[in-house]
C-alpha cells in the first residue's frame, strides 16, 4: 500500500469504528439505562422494552456489532489488496 | 451415597479424565508454545477458550443469583451489559493491533511501547489482578466439591489444584487452550439444559429467552406484594448514575484485563484475532442471555416454594442448602433454630447468591443426572478461569521479570523451566488463598475491574491510536488512575472507610472515573514530554495495517 492508500484505509477503519461504537453506546447506556423508564412503557412478548434491552437486547446487539466489524474489515482488506496476514509469533 | 452424589461423581471423573488426556496430547516444549500456543489456534477454538477463560465461577455459579436476589431484577443488568460490552471494545480497539504487535504479555506491550518503568507498573498490576481473581476460582471449586460430593473444602481445593497443575505446567498455553475448549463445552451444556428444561416446565415454552417474558407479570406482582418493588422496575436497587458508572467500569475493565487480552496473541493472524473476538462473544452470549431467565425462573419458584409454607413442609432443595448454611434466617442465624410449625415468609429468609444456579435443577424438580452435570459445569468454569490466570502470573514472572530484567541471556529451556516453576508456585499460593479466603475476596474481585479499567485501558488505547503518546504521559496516567481509584475504594468500601463518597458513587463504579482521570493526565503530560522515537512512531503506524511488515517483525524479534 502506498501512503495515499494507507491514509484512506485508516480513515475508513476509523469511520466504521465510530459508527459501531455509537450504536454500542446507544443500546447499552442509552436504551438499557438512560432511557429505560420511557422504554419500559412499551411491552414486547411480555418484556418491558427497556428491561429487555438491559438484559437481552444489548448483548445480542454486541454480537451483531462485532460480526459487522469482522465482515466489513474483511471487505476493506480485500479492497486494499491485503491478502497476506502476519502469521509469525515473534520472540522478544 | 445418594443418587445425586453418584451422578456428580460420574460426571466429575469423566470430565477430569478428558482434561488430563487433552493436556497430555498437547504438551509443549518451546516458550512460544508455553506462552501463546505458538500462535496456532484456529479462531472458533480460540473463541471457545476465551469464553471459558472469561466465564469464571462468578459467571457460572453466582451471576444469576446476583441478578435475581441481590440486584432485585433490573439492578443486575450492570453485569450482563458490562461483562459482554467490553468485548466490543476489545474487538474494535485492541485485539487486532495488539496481535500485529506480536508479543507475549501486556507488560511486554507497555514496556516496549513506553518505558521500563511503565513495564514494571504493568507487571505489578497484572499479577495483583490475577491473584485476586484466582483465589475466588479456587474457593468456587471447594464449594462445588463440598456441596455435591460431601468432601471437605480443603480436599476439594487440593484435587482442583492437582488437575490444574497437571495440564497447565505440562501444556502451558497450548494445553490450557485445548482443555478450555473442552471445559467450555461442558459448562455451556450444563448451563443450557436445566435452563431449557425449567423454562418448558414453568411456561410451556422451551426457549428460556422467550419463556422469560411470560412470567414477568406474575413475578412483578409477587415482588410488589412482598414490598420488594417490581422485578423489571428501573433503578430500584441502584440509581442511574451508578448504573452507568458500574456498567462502564465493567466494560472498560474487561477490555483491560491481562488474561483476556493475552488470548488474542494466541490467534494465527490479525484476521484470526478479529474472528476470535467474534466467536468469544458469541459463545459468551449463549450463557449471558440465558442467565437472566434462570434468575427470573428461580426467583419465581423460590418465592412460590417458600412464601407461606410451614417449615415442616419445605421442599428438599430448601432443606439441603439450609443444612450447609447457605440458606439462613434474615439475621444470619440458622433455619434449624425455628420451630417446625413456623410459617416461612420470603423476606425473613436469606438465600446465598451462589446457590441459585447449582440448585436450579433441584428447584425445578429435574432428575439427578442433570444436577451432577451442573456440578461438573461449575467445576469446568472455575478451573478454566484459574488456569488462564495462572498462565498470566507465570508468564509475567518468567518473561517480564526473569527474562527481561534478571537474565536476558537465559536459554529457551531455562525460561521454560522458570515459567513452569512460577506456575507451580502460583498454583500453591492460589490453593492456599482458596482454602483460607481473606474476608474481602468477593469485594476485591469486583474492584479488580475498576483497577484494570483505571490503569490499563487508556494506556493501551492511546498507545495504539496516538503516535505522540509519550512514556512519561502513560506512566503518569497509569499511576494517577490507579492511585485515585484505589484511594476512593479504600475510602468508600464497607470494611475500610465506609464513606458515602462523592455524589454517592459506588466503589465498584469509580473505575470509570479513574479511567477518565488517567486519559486526562496521559494526554496532558504527553504535550510537554519527549516524543516517542521516530522508529516507535513508525511502528505504531505499521500496526494499523494487518498485512506482513518487516519493521514490526524485526522489532518484535528484538533487532531494533
Amino acid at each position: 500500500m502506498d501512503a495515499q492508500a494507507r491514509k484512506e484505509y485508516w480513515r475508513r477503519n476509523l469511520r466504521l469504528m465510530a459508527v459501531l461504537l455509537t450504536i454500542w453506546a446507544l443500546v447499552s447506556f442509552g436504551a438499557g439505562i438512560l432511557f429505560v423508564e420511557p422504554l419500559n412503557n412499551i411491552s414486547m412478548l411480555g418484556f418491558p422494552l427497556g428491561f429487555w434491552f438491559a438484559q437481552q437486547g444489548s448483548i445480542i446487539t454486541f454480537v451483531i456489532l462485532i460480526a459487522v466489524y469482522v465482515w466489513r474489515m474483511d471487505k476493506l482488506d480485500a479492497e486494499f489488496g491485503i491478502d497476506e496476514y502476519e502469521e509469525e509469533v515473534h520472540h522478544s | 451415597m445418594s443418587e445425586i452424589q453418584t451422578w456428580t461423581l460420574v460426571f466429575v471423573v469423566l470430565t477430569f479424565s478428558a482434561y488430563i488426556y487433552i493436556a497430555y496430547a498437547s504438551r509443549v516444549n518451546t516458550t512460544s508454545g508455553f506462552y501463546v500456543a505458538s500462535g496456532g489456534i484456529p479462531a472458533p477454538a480460540n473463541g471457545a477458550a476465551i469464553a471459558a477463560d472469561w466465564m469464571s465461577a462468578a459467571s457460572f455459579i453466582s451471576m444469576a443469583g446476583i441478578i435475581g436476589l441481590a440486584g432485585n431484577g433490573y439492578g443486575g443488568s450492570v453485569y450482563l451489559m458490562g461483562w459482554t460490552g467490553g468485548y466490543v471494545l476489545l474487538a474494535l480497539l485492541l485485539a487486532p493491533y495488539l496481535r500485529k504487535f506480536g508479543k507475549y504479555t501486556i507488560p511486554d506491550f507497555v514496556g516496549d511501547r513506553y518505558s521500563e518503568t511503565a513495564r514494571l507498573i504493568a507487571v505489578v498490576a497484572a499479577i495483583v489482578v490475577s491473584f485476586v481473581y484466582v483465589a475466588g476460582q479456587m474457593a468456587g471449586v471447594g464449594l462445588v466439591f463440598t456441596r455435591f460430593l460431601g468432601v471437605d473444602t480443603t480436599l476439594g481445593v487440593i484435587i482442583g489444584m492437582g488437575i490444574v497443575f497437571f495440564y497447565a505446567v505440562l501444556g502451558g498455553m497450548k494445553g490450557i487452550t485445548w482443555t478450555q475448549v473442552a471445559q467450555y463445552s461442558v459448562l455451556i451444556v450444563a448451563y443450557l439444559i436445566p435452563a431449557f428444561a425449567v423454562s418448558a416446565k414453568v411456561t410451556g415454552i422451551a426457549v428460556p429467552h422467550i419463556g422469560f417474558g411470560s412470567i414477568l407479570d406474575e413475578l412483578n406482582g409477587l415482588q410488589a406484594d412482598l414490598g420488594l418493588g417490581e422485578y423489571t422496575a428501573a433503578f430500584g436497587s441502584t440509581n442511574m448514575l451508578n448504573m452507568v458508572l458500574i456498567t462502564a467500569s465493567l466494560m472498560f475493565g474487561t477490555a483491560g484485563l491481562p488474561h483476556v487480552i493475552v488470548r488474542f496473541y494466541t490467534a494465527k493472524s490479525v484476521r484470526a484475532a478479529r474472528f476470535s473476538a467474534l466467536w468469544a462473544l458469541f459463545f459468551i452470549s449463549l450463557l449471558y442471555t440465558t442467565a437472566p431467565s434462570v434468575a427470573a425462573f428461580s426467583k419465581l419458584q423460590i418465592i412460590q416454594d417458600i412464601e407461606g409454607t410451614a417449615l415442616s413442609e419445605t421442599p428438599t432443595w430448601f432443606n439441603t442448602w439450609a443444612d450447609v448454611g447457605l440458606i439462613t434466617q434474615a439475621d444470619g442465624s440458622p433455619i434449624s433454630d425455628l420451630a417446625a410449625e413456623t410459617t416461612l415468609r420470603y423476606t425473613d429468609v436469606l438465600i446465598n447468591n451462589d446457590i441459585i444456579v447449582l440448585a436450579s435443577p433441584e428447584i425445578g424438580g429435574l432428575p439427578a443426572p442433570i444436577v451432577g452435570l451442573v456440578a461438573a459445569g461449575g467445576l469446568a468454569a472455575a478451573l478454566s478461569t484459574a488456569s488462564g490466570l495462572l498462565l498470566v502470573i507465570s508468564s509475567s514472572v518468567a518473561n517480564d521479570v526473569y527474562f527481561k530484567k534478571i537474565n536476558p541471556q537465559a536459554t529457551e529451556a531455562r525460561q521454560l523451566l522458570v515459567g513452569r516453576i512460577a506456575m507451580a508456585g502460583a498454583i500453591v499460593v492460589a490453593g492456599y488463598l482458596g482454602i483460607n479466603p481473606p474476608g474481602f475476596v468477593a469485594q476485591v474481585v469486583a474492584l479488580a475491574f475498576g483497577l484494570a479499567c483505571a490503569s490499563f485501558f487508556p494506556v493501551l488505547v492511546l498507545g495504539i491510536f496516538w503516535k505522540n503518546c509519550t512514556a512519561a504521559g502513560a506512566t503518569a496516567g497509569m499511576a494517577v488512575g490507579l492511585l485515585t481509584t484505589m484511594a476512593y475504594m479504600l475510602w468508600t468500601i464497607d470494611i475500610y472507610g465506609n464513606s458515602d463518597g462523592i455524589f454517592g458513587i459506588a466503589e465498584t463504579g469509580f473505575g470509570a472515573v479513574g479511567m477518565l482521570i488517567n486519559f486526562a493526565v496521559t494526554i496532558a503530560v504527553s504535550q510537554f514530554t519527549t516524543k516517542p522515537s521516530p522508529v516507535m512512531q513508525e511502528l505504531v503506524e505499521e500496526i494499523r495495517y494487518p498485512g506482513r511488515t518487516e519493521l514490526v517483525a524485526k522489532h518484535a524479534q528484538g533487532e531494533l
